[in-house]
């Protein structure tokens, strides 16, 4: 009982068969598409690793059936550059070492984009604190990280992009 | 005594790349998900396999049902301990101190909770999990032991990798005799889990008896004989790649049972196979900190000077191999004091082994000598940084040699000013701030060991002026593809830029382990030599070349930088690298290194990396909710090869730090050894909004005889000394101290009502 469904991802339509309705959107992005810079930390939505978005706004991906994301336009780590541009976010993690083993990061940036977004780029630095606590950093480079989204807030906002 | 060194022995010149606070080279591949971690990887044919563990923590598998997952579509195999053939090596014998004993289905016994008992293999991820929850076990139990009130003890043989569990110097009885004053702290510290963001995960391909592994791994030259030894094979037959690891912490370093169930499967089933842990898996197979129950005792002398110190530790490990925490070491070379005495003794706990965790022995010693540091100047009515001073040690006590080098004074000296340490009042409880939150400043010592370890690098310049550096390494996140690039270029004298950079596989020389805090001085020093013995070769070319400027030059110190090579008394002398080749006809030039620590340094000095943090904690007066609002650190670490990464690995260890006090406990039930807590929701660390401010300052330091570079570590130390400066504060926020990590609400309470009453 093969079951069809597209997906739309990073702007480009992905046509899957999956054998039933178990399939979350991180496996189906990491094993059966290929795209594994979305990472799992923890397949329970504990530890934000797996971030993407979700028609703009973030989500867990091992929280979502991949079935359930029929016509939604999802976005993940792969597709956030514009070529060989970075978005301001990853440029900002970049420079503000936001990140050191890199395993959350993908996470971090993601729920970055979807923050500032969330906050029309006004966001405190207690409001980064407390929004980007759903990414857990086990090396601990929260200076970093919170450095790093309030300079790319002020980069997008500057840009005229949030 | 000064503090800082006279003389610059061999202290080597870097070049222009080290000492920059270059972003991370790696960072472009961090930010687009293009850098590639073992579970990544998807070879052709790939299967998938998650095993079953023991849900029982002491006993045997009577039987396992697994008819109802072989009928599970997709299901191709499942691995019993009746179905799954012997290794070539018993994973129960131990070759070298990095083999951990493991389970691989080479018995039925249980010997902790989450132990490895079946290895389900499917088409797909989902069946292969499914399938795994539909395999079923039948035990026989037997009562499970957790916890030092049922743990069995005994004397070790060794703590740590292999140090003796038991030390003294001078006479304990008689310093003690002739004290005014005491002060011991008792404190117990729990299992830790090191939950790196990644889980240990493996992907084995094999080709007749050739072996291919995607694994993250801490230590490539010891793996990859040590998987050859697991299956029989030649150690060339084995290639490990591990370019990148989502964190380690100290957990990735040895091999353990369920990576090499993934190979064992892969061989079975003539295809590859990718194995990732569960993050609930992570709380058995693959090592945690031990848990510890501490008594640090100072004697003090009239002056309140230390006239003797005692700091004995209980130790967990596991029912079936040694590994101990060294926690009771952590205090012998930290404060200046007459006699001293460390033992450890072991308990075994039905769990699994635990293994080094970021700042081994020392962040669980240190966390309790920093909090009777504190009674004892409570007990001398002065101020911490004071009393500090005056137990400083200016030689290491424990053995009296001088140490390499020590700015520790400058430590306590910028980390108090940039903290605003001066205007802490000395007594607890007066500081409110405008919330009406009960405000407190703690301060400790950080202190870790700088070890050395032997690597190997190859460097290579090649005729167009194009270099290549590279050596195993391995980057768990603490910047080896950044620092060791700099100091590699540095050694071959080109830009970071020009030079082809690789590490993390095992088809290159031996980088040595990534742990210990040792990796930038021993590799990055292996890296440096391969770079200067390309240019010495060059140098003899030159020199000996009646076409060039350098020609007859040979006893004049020349010196690579920036593609060229010139004389150091002047350089305008010189000649670009390429000229000098090509004149010669020569295609490339090889230079092999190995990183160099004087022996007769090794003996004479101790070797140390050291620091100050200074905690700020914010304590609700009725409910004694704990927040840090600040942590400033400052520390020496000789020299500092890439200041940015050197900062956000102290600021890290400080939140590790942070964790320690307040956050992390493995707790096991101890009535059936399961672990209780184990995913993120119940096993907590910090998030950002737990550490509003941390920062970290490097303090100068030049260390002529660490090593020919002078660089220490500063992976670990920025965990030791935050722990006690966390819990100081709370006692300065709120007059009282804990007898446990991490500092509870509860245990707070319960003390300042025993208080009132």
């Amino acid at each position: 009982m093969a079951l069809r469904i597209s997906l739309k991802i990073n702007g480009k339509m992905h046509e899957l068969a999956l054998e039933d309705a178990r399939p979350t959107l991180l496996d189906v992005l990491r094993e059966r598409i290929g795209l594994t810079g979305t990472k799992k930390g923890c397949d329970r939505g504990q530890c934000g690793a797996c971030t993407v978005l979700v028609d703009g706004r973030r989500v867990n991906s091992c929280l979502s059936l991949a079935v359930s994301l029929e016509g939604a336009d999802i976005t993940t780590v792969e597709g956030l550059a514009d070529g060989e541009t970075l978005h301001p976010v990853q440029a900002a993690f970049i420079e503000n070492d936001g990140f050191q083993c890199g395993y959350c990061t993908p996470g971090q940036i993601m729920s970055a984009v979807g923050f500032i977004s969330e906050r029309d780029g006004h966001a405190t630095a207690e409001e980064i604190r407390e929004g980007m606590s759903g990414n857990l950093c086990r090396c601990g480079a929260y200076a970093g990280i919170q450095d790093a989204v309030m300079d790319a807030q002020l980069r997008m906002s500057n840009e005229g992009k949030s | 005594m000064t503090d800082k060194p006279m003389v610059a022995a061999h202290h080597v010149r870097l070049g222009s790349n080290a000492g920059q606070p270059m972003t991370r080279r790696d960072g472009l591949a961090k930010v687009t998900g293009t850098a590639t971690y073992a579970a990544d990887n998807r070879p052709d044919g790939l299967l998938h396999a998650v095993y079953v563990e023991a849900g029982i923590a002491r006993g045997r598998v009577n039987a396992l049902e697994i008819e109802a997952a072989l009928k599970h579509p997709g299901v191709v195999h499942v691995m019993t301990p009746d179905n799954t053939p012997a290794l070539s090596q018993n994973p129960d014998e131990k070759t070298t101190p990095f083999t951990a004993r493991i389970d691989v289905l080479q018995h039925d016994k249980v010997r902790y909770a989450g132990q490895p008992v079946a290895v389900v293999i499917a088409e797909t991820l989902e069946a292969a999990q499914e399938g795994a929850r539909l395999v079923t076990a039948d035990y026989e139990v037997e009562p499970a032991r957790i916890g030092f009130d049922n743990g069995e003890a005994f004397e070790p043989q060794a703590v740590g990798m292999s140090t003796p569990p038991v030390f003294s110097k001078g006479d304990l009885g008689s310093a003690r005799s002739e004290a005014a004053h005491s002060v011991s702290a008792e404190m117990e510290t729990p299992l830790q889990y090191h939950n790196a963001m990644e889980t240990h995960a493996v992907v084995a391909e094999w080709d007749g008896d050739r072996l291919t592994v995607d694994m993250p791994n801490q230590a490539i030259g010891l793996a990859k004989p040590g998987i050859a030894a697991y299956f029989g094979i030649p150690a060339e037959n084995v290639t490990l790649r591990s370019p990148y690891l989502g964190g380690g912490f100290g957990s990735k370093a040895v091999l353990f049972g369920p990576q090499m169930l993934g190979i064992l499967a892969a061989r079975e089933m003539k295809r590859p196979v990718k194995l990732a842990l569960r993050r609930d898996q992570m709380f058995g197979p693959v090592q945690h900190r031990s848990a510890t129950r501490q008594t640090v005792r100072y004697d003090l002398g009239r002056d309140y000077k230390f006239k003797a110190m005692e700091h004995q530790a209980d130790v967990s490990t596991s029912s079936f191999d040694d590994w101990l925490d060294g926690a009771a070491n952590a205090s012998l070379s930290v404060y200046a004091v007459e006699a001293m005495k460390a033992s450890h003794r072991g308990f075994r706990f039905d769990t699994g082994t635990p293994g080094a965790m970021r700042a081994p022995g020392i962040a669980t010693g240190s966390a309790v000598v920093e909090t009777a540091v504190d009674m004892a100047a409570e007990k001398a009515g002065m101020d911490p940084l004071e009393y500090r001073l005056l137990n400083y040690a200016d030689k290491d006590p424990s053995n009296g040699k001088p140490y390499s080098a020590k700015a520790l004074r400058e430590c306590y000296e910028e980390g108090a000013r940039a903290f605003g340490w001066k205007d802490r009042p000395l007594k607890p409880g007066l500081m409110r701030d405008s919330d009406g939150l009960l405000t407190g400043w703690g301060m400790g010592t950080s202190i870790f060991h700088a070890p050395f370890f032997p690597a190997k690098a190859r460097a290579l310049l090649r005729k167009d002026g194009s270099a290549r550096a590279e050596t195993s390494g391995a980057d768990m996140g603490q910047g080896a593809w950044t620092a060791l690039w700099q100091m590699a270029a540095d050694g071959l004298g080109v830009a970071a830029d020009d030079l082809d950079f690789d590490i993390g596989h095992s088809d290159l020389p031996d980088g040595s382990i990534a742990g210990g805090s040792a990796h930038t001085a021993s590799a990055g020093g292996a890296l440096f030599a391969a770079g200067n013995d390309v240019i010495r070769q060059l140098a003899e070319i030159a020199t000996q070349d009646k076409e060039s400027p350098l020609f007859g030059a040979g006893n004049e110190r020349l010196v690579g930088d920036g593609g060229r090579l010139f004389k150091a008394s002047d350089p305008n002398v010189g000649e670009r690298y390429t000229d000098i080749l090509q004149r010669a006809g020569i295609d490339e030039i090889e230079g092999k290194g190995r990183g160099n620590r004087d022996k007769a340094s090794t003996e004479t000095y101790a070797m140390f990396s050291h620091g100050a943090v200074f905690a700020e904690v914010k304590v609700d007066p009725d409910l004694y909710q704990i927040r840090v609002s600040r942590l400033v650190g400052a520390f020496a670490a000789g020299r500092i090869i890439n200041p940015r990464l050197a900062k956000s690995q102290l600021t890290g260890g400080m939140i590790w730090g942070v964790s320690f006090a307040l956050h992390e406990e493995g707790i096991h039930d101890k009535r059936t050894g399961r672990p209780v807590n184990n995913d993120f929701a119940g096993y907590h660390i910090p998030v950002l909004a737990d550490v509003p401010h941390v920062e970290a300052l490097l303090v100068d330091e030049e260390d002529p005889h660490v090593n020919d570079l002078g660089v220490k570590g500063v992976g670990e130390i920025g965990i030791t000394g935050t722990v006690g400066a966390i819990a100081n504060a709370v006692w300065h926020a709120t007059g009282l101290r804990t007898a446990r990590y991490p500092i509870k609400i509860e245990d707070l309470l319960e003390r300042s009502i025993a208080r009132k009453t």
